[in-house]
């Protein structure tokens, strides 16, 4: 099965590398804003996963930790052309932002103590406080709804505030949340089985 | 030492973030608030960078505090640290796709967690807009300050235009202009 030699391979890893790379160049606004576009390269204009397949990896992507973007590339990757795959896949889907992201930090750095600079953060800060509120809708509009998730996130908001209190690190309130969503779930699955 | 200590922290911050965009950000802001790596308004000023140029959010973040912390090496290690736990843990998914899928303790843990992020996501922006909102402390000095009133106004003017679903790049270039006009025509100091 495995030819690491086979010159259609090695093409396959080329360009799973450019495809995600141009994923990564030009999509703005995180990684849910670059769903359709995988959607677009990798079901639609290439054979490399079917219609089926692609919302089980994006699925898998969401509940899998890290960024949706790195997990889908890393995915498909992988199906279309195992280790390598993934591994090319996933550079290309990161290499555009480094670079970018190194050139306005060192850019920003000569900039910085300008006044209008200053102002213009100052003003930006509002601003970005507002696309926060609306992301946080945006979560919130997605997330399951019910009494017991709407108790989990107001615990986690509460313990937050506590937890900083003392000094505890937040993983801990993460690790009581799965626990808690987890024993909740095998009750109800307990509750519907009688 | 910090390179290392770049790499340690952005790993544990992408292999404990579930779901995209912000929900690394309680995570970030707890890491590089007590590492003493970044400021509040630092983080508020970064995600208008990464806000306006192309990729995640989180990669985005990794790199600039790398970069500032420890040049291009920094950068690198930073990155990747938040890269690797995502590519390892998918790589053993992908391996048990269809087993993973329909795990129950999966699904179980997963009920969880998203609506705890919900919850964690709320305090980071309750605790960043206290920043934004009150620079120099809650107090009652604050309904005097003018700039106060301009940031009220501001923040408010561009969550309706948030809802009305303008461009986030919109959004920061307008912010920006009238941060700048603001600022000269009141004479806020910075």
């Amino acid at each position: 099965m495995k030819k690491t030699n086979d010159p259609s391979k090695l093409n396959k890893i080329l360009s799973l590398f450019w495809v995600f790379f141009k994923i990564g160049a030009f999509t703005f606004g995180g990684g849910y804003a670059m769903i359709p576009l995988i959607q677009k390269e990798v079901v639609e204009s290439r054979p490399w996963i079917t219609d089926d397949d692609i919302l089980e990896i994006f699925a898998i992507a969401e509940s899998t930790p890290g960024p949706i973007a790195i997990n889908s590339a890393t995915f498909v990757g992988y199906r279309v052309a195992g280790f390598f795959g993934s591994m090319f896949a996933t550079i290309g889907v990161v290499l555009p932002s480094f670079v970018i992201i190194l050139v306005i930090s060192f850019l920003l750095q000569g900039f910085e103590n300008y006044r209008a600079v200053k102002y213009a953060f100052w003003g930006i800060r509002a601003g970005v406080m507002a696309l926060l509120v609306k992301a946080w809708w945006g979560m919130f509009k997605k997330c399951p709804k019910g009494i017991i998730p709407y108790s989990i996130a107001i615990f986690a908001f509460i313990a937050v505030i506590i937890f900083k209190m003392y000094n505890i690190s937040i993983l801990f309130i993460l690790i009581m949340c799965a626990v808690i969503g987890l024993v909740s779930s095998i009750i109800a699955k307990r509750r519907s089985a009688k | 030492m910090k390179l290392l200590m770049l790499f340690a922290t952005f790993f544990k911050v992408g292999l404990f973030t579930f779901g995209g965009g912000y929900a690394m950000l309680p995570l970030i802001q707890e890491e590089v608030l007590n590492l003493g790596w970044a400021t509040y308004e630092e983080i508020l000023n970064f995600i208008a960078v990464s806000e306006s140029t192309p990729g995640p959010f989180a990669i985005n973040m990794a790199t600039f505090i790398g970069s500032r912390q420890g040049g291009i090496l920094g950068a690198a290690c930073a990155t990747l640290g938040v890269v690797l736990p995502s590519f390892i843990v998918i790589l053993i998914v992908a391996k048990i796709f269809d087993k993973f899928k329909k795990n129950s303790v999966v699904q179980g843990c997963m009920s969880g967690l998203k609506p705890a992020v919900i919850g964690l996501i709320g305090y980071a922006i309750f605790s960043v807009g206290t920043e934004v909102f009150f620079p120099s402390g809650i107090s009652f000095s604050v309904f005097s300050d003018i700039s106060f009133y301009v940031v009220l106004l501001l923040f408010t003017a561009m969550t309706v235009c948030c809802f009305k679903k303008l461009h986030p790049i919109l959004i920061i270039c307008i912010s920006a202009a009238i941060g700048i006009g603001a600022g000269y025509a009141l004479g806020i100091p910075v």
